[in-house]
């Protein structure tokens, strides 16, 4: 987990899309929103779920790892970066690693979108925009450290479980307290039991050449 | 939603973008190069955020969070997208004109269009009197402009029948608390919640209709206060409250009674309180003595226990605060419910401390400022009456008129819409405000609006009732000049113009002072601008409860914004009221009033055995003529929907029609345990054929006169297939901006209440 990041909390959000509309305020791709929002009890109760990118620390970015053109950067903040436009072939690759299902393609652009924590804002030292205008806190930009000032005794977790493949976050949730140190469980619709999963993905050292900065 | 874990499906949204329908108001781009941050608030709710609009080039382009401290950089979807107005292709930007409604509407000059709307009130006024000429306006409107309502029409039109939209709005918490403390306005400011150890809401679904307001609720629950919302819908701020009271609406009266009663049993009012500072006491337990818990759980169709378990969080929590909003002030009894909320915070003590006392929560921008005014019916500037002798002598004498030429009190928005319908008002000049969706039992008033010979319409777009108007008269929208509002802590607060109006657009202050110079006022009315008409209204303030004349807007570009009653230039404003125990009634005391519950007007029978209740959608604003033009928000949220429990046997998607005494329309269902089985929910920001105000009563609450938009009988059945949703008038000669409209076609109801899922198809 980075030192400042977002750290979702979905029993705050009201489902209200203001991080969808923020998202596409971005002056790097206005229009476009990086933002999922999934209403994750349709039918049965309003309860939503913001989703940014996780910016996946181990194994280190699977999207960046499958990406055949190598667009797909990490800054030694531990960010990873949406695709290179100038380098993106929009295979689809990246998509599908993805264990989160955030990258988005644009299909007639033959372009990869994704979440970059804001890169434009946080390295200046501003929020992202999603966790600027988020309007209950749902999206918090800070270190754990400034969220547990806010908000006493919270719990958060960055590692998650699918099917027995742990995958640690830069970014976090919130969890309930009593629930116990244990990773969340990964996936949407989960069925209990042995399901085929994805492959395990090595892990790949920062210092790999699709780190933006290292020599490639 | 189960999916499969499998790498090589692509899960849903990944592969196509939900981008606002292509491009938005002013096209989508980044913008270089110079760029000025104009710090402002936001045009819509009563939450009132601050905000900065991004001008290049003298355009409004975009918007950026500000560090304002009621919102703290938050901001809402409306919010985010509400600067996509300002250089919108449908803007009007020519007066509109034609003879008769056969007719299309034509542009005109302003110099025409002007000359005509003065000949018209003459004519309408020399024929059949001073009355008949009526005007309506708004409370999104800035204070001055409301201020400058009443006084046109009082002064310049000479006529008694001047209201406005807050009539639809506000005006039941209004009377009561008016009737309770002498005051209108919510004693305590929102950052007092972070303080309270229980907070009840009541009829509020803060998280869509004040989405930014929910960080309030969620700090005081971080600090550890309870939270219990009273909804007949699972909204996302009753899905994880401390207690969820799902009471059948129409009955909150009889729920708050009950709870009072429980307090009373228990031992848990605070009599020492009561004693020292409140009035009717007696008279106010033994009315509530007759709501025993069993019996107002037979009204209320909730559990006896819920109640006894809501008095005890309440009256036992050291520090209780209580907010509503039109959930309960929308009723034929919604003064009386709003005066049960009050009373339950009196008999505990609730009142006038940090974290203990009372709030109601304004639906519009300026809901608090719109109505303190004058363009209320029956009130003058300063909140005073247009009934006492001494107030009208204090504003004649403001206004240099004789106060024999000062109307008397007119009458409220829909009795003046009967009144159309009946010929005694023949002519109507309407700013700001949207009656074709958002007046109740729309037959009624499309058929009053058709009957007047002659009437003119101010708005930005062409809204549903402009488009119907004789005269189209095109104005500013909120950053295209400056003004104040009052939000719901009634603090003041101020905008900032952030580009020239376009071209051919012209302030409502400008057109409002232009046509009495055309009746012969000038005079009366030689404003150039928003800050000579706040001059006018500090002084026609002062003295008044709702004194706003310390208030300037230097001090409130030093500070922010300042609550009234603010009596002189060093006062710091009141936030909190009640500190000293002390109300504005002449005798200082709360006057607490005894509350009976009646069933709603509507009758249940066989053939309309279920409830109807509307209300609002976080995406879309009022009467939607703003927000379903911006492209982000139709996309969220394309169409109405009819919200029914599972138990009917529907399945989401499914095409249902409901059916009331007043109409039909029918709607895809989207099928929610998070509702009453015996109620339905529509939202009432779509015009006919989807509006949910084809279907609600115009019964009115016989003190504040609102409609009684949260509760009717009705029944719902199957249908074919969905009505389609209108696209929004657009001026002739202007296309549609079709790009903004792409999900206007859906035929699917959203995943849930706050819209669709971004994944969703």
């Amino acid at each position: 987990m980075m030192g400042r990041t977002i750290i979702i909390d979905p029993g705050r959000c009201i489902g209200c899309q203001a991080c969808v509309s923020a998202c596409r305020e971005c002056d790097s791709h206005r229009g476009k929103s990086m933002i999922h929002l999934d209403y994750l009890d349709a039918g049965h109760s309003v309860a939503s779920m913001p989703t940014v990118c996780m910016h996946c620390e181990d194994p280190l970015a699977p999207c960046a790892q499958v990406c055949p053109a190598e667009a797909i950067l990490v800054t030694p903040d531990g960010v990873v970066h949406d695709a290179d436009k100038s380098r993106c072939i929009g295979c689809g690759n990246c998509v599908n690693a993805c264990p989160m299902g955030v990258p988005k393609i644009d299909l007639k652009a033959k372009l990869q979108f994704k979440c970059n924590l804001c890169y434009d804002r946080t390295s200046y030292g501003l929020a992202p925009m999603c966790a600027t205008v988020c309007p209950t806190g749902s999206i918090f930009y800070g270190t754990v450290e400034e969220l547990r000032a806010e908000r006493p005794n919270v719990a958060v977790a960055s590692t998650f479980d699918f099917g027995g493949n742990l995958l640690t976050t830069g970014v976090a949730m919130v969890v309930p307290a009593d629930r116990g140190d244990v990773p969340v469980p990964g996936g949407v619709g989960q069925p209990a039991g042995p399901t085929p999963g994805p492959q395990p993905f090595g892990s790949v050292p920062t210092s790999a050449d699709n780190v933006l900065g290292e020599p490639l | 939603m189960t999916i499969p874990l499998d790498p090589t499906i692509t899960p849903p949204g990944t592969s196509r973008f939900r981008d606002a329908g292509g491009v938005p108001a002013d096209r989508w781009r980044a913008v270089r190069g110079e760029e000025t941050l104009v710090a402002t608030h936001c045009c819509f709710c009563g939450v009132q955020c601050g905000m900065y609009l991004r001008v290049h080039d003298g355009k409004v382009f975009g918007v950026e969070p500000r560090d304002h401290d009621i919102n703290r950089m938050r901001l809402c979807p409306k919010g985010l997208n509400a600067y996509q107005q300002v250089n919108h292709p449908d803007r009007l930007t020519a007066p509109l004109l034609r003879r008769s409604r056969t007719d299309d509407l034509r542009p005109v000059s302003w110099e025409q269009a002007l000359d005509h709307a003065a000949d018209q009130i003459q004519r309408v006024q020399a024929a059949y009197g001073r009355d008949a000429f009526g005007m309506l306006g708004g409370a999104s409107l800035f204070s001055e402009k409301t201020y400058l309502v009443g006084k046109f029409a009082r002064v310049a039109l000479r006529t008694r029948h001047v209201d406005y939209n807050g009539r639809l709005c506000m005006v039941s918490a209004a009377g009561a608390n008016k009737l309770s403390f002498g005051i209108d306005r919510a004693a305590n400011p929102f950052a007092d919640i972070l303080l309270t150890d229980c907070l009840l809401i009541a009829g509020s679904n803060v998280g869509e209709c004040f989405p930014v307001m929910t960080q309030y609720l969620w700090g005081a629950r971080d600090r550890g206060a309870t939270l219990i919302v009273v909804d007949p819908r699972e909204t996302s701020i009753a899905r994880t409250a401390d207690i969820h009271v799902a009471l059948r609406p129409g009955t909150d009266s009889a729920f708050f009674s009950s709870v009072l009663h429980v307090v009373v049993t228990e031992g848990l009012a605070d009599e020492a309180y009561v004693a020292a500072h409140a009035t009717g006491w007696e008279e106010v337990r033994q009315a509530a003595a007759e709501y025993p818990p069993e019996r107002a759980a037979q009204i209320c169709g909730i559990p006896a226990a819920q109640i006894t378990e809501v008095a005890r969080m309440f009256a036992t929590a050291p520090k209780a605060m209580a907010w509503h909003a039109r959930g309960i002030e929308h009723h034929t009894q919604g003064v009386e419910n709003c005066l049960t909320v009050i009373n339950l915070c009196v008999a505990t003590g609730n009142l006038g401390r940090p974290g203990a006392g009372y709030g109601t929560i304004t639906g519009q921008g300026n809901g608090q400022g719109g109505r303190e005014h004058g363009q209320k019916s029956d009130m003058l500037p300063g909140g005073r009456s247009i009934s006492d002798p001494v107030h009208r002598a204090q504003v004649a004498r403001i206004w240099g008129i004789d106060e024999a030429d000062l109307p008397q009190a007119g009458t409220s928005m829909m009795e003046m819409v009967h009144q159309m319908g009946r010929g005694e008002i023949r002519g109507l000049l309407g700013i700001c405000n949207n009656p074709f969706v958002s007046l109740p039992n729309y037959a009624v008033v499309k058929a009053g609006y058709d009957a007047l010979d002659f009437h003119a319409q101010c708005d930005f777009f062409l809204s549903e009732t402009s488009a119907n108007a004789h005269l189209v008269l095109p104005v500013t929208t909120w950053a295209e000049d400056d003004g104040v509002m009052a939000n719901a802590e009634a603090r003041v607060v101020r905008h900032r113009k952030a580009q020239e109006p376009l071209p051919g657009v012209r302030t409502d202050t400008w057109v409002m002072c232009e046509l009495a110079r055309r009746l012969g006022v000038g005079d009366k009315f030689a404003f150039t601008g928003s800050e000579q008409v706040f001059e006018e209204l500090r002084v026609a303030s002062r003295g008044t409860v709702n004194d706003y004349y310390g208030i300037t807007y230097a001090r409130l570009d030093e500070t922010g914004g300042i609550s009234w009653p603010c009596p002189t230039v060093d006062h710091p404003g009141t936030p909190r009221l009640f500190e000293d125990g002390q109300t504005w009634h002449a005798d200082k005391k709360i006057h607490m009033q005894a509350v009976r519950w009646h069933p709603p007007a509507d009758p249940y029978d066989d053939e309309y055995p279920m409830t109807l209740t509307t209300g609002r959608t976080v995406a879309h604003f009022l009467s939607g003529n703003q927000t379903r033009r911006l492209g982000g928000l139709v996309e969220q949220t394309p169409r109405p929907w009819v919200e029914v429990h599972p138990s009917h046997g529907y399945a989401s998607g499914d095409p249902v029609t409901v059916v009331t005494r007043r109409g039909a329309a029918t709607f895809p269902a989207l099928v929610t345990d998070a509702i009453r089985p015996d109620t339905v929910f529509v939202p009432y920001h779509w015009p006919y054929p989807v509006a949910a105000n084809e279907l609600t009563i115009d019964a009115l609450d016989p003190r504040s006169k609102i409609p009684e938009y949260k509760v009717c009988a009705c029944r719902i059945q199957p249908a074919a297939h969905v009505t389609a949703v209108p696209a929004p008038p657009v001026p002739p000669g202007h296309e549609s901006y079709a790009a903004t409209q792409v999900s206007r076609g859906d035929q699917h109801p959203p995943t849930s209440s706050q819209g669709r899922g971004t994944s969703e198809p």
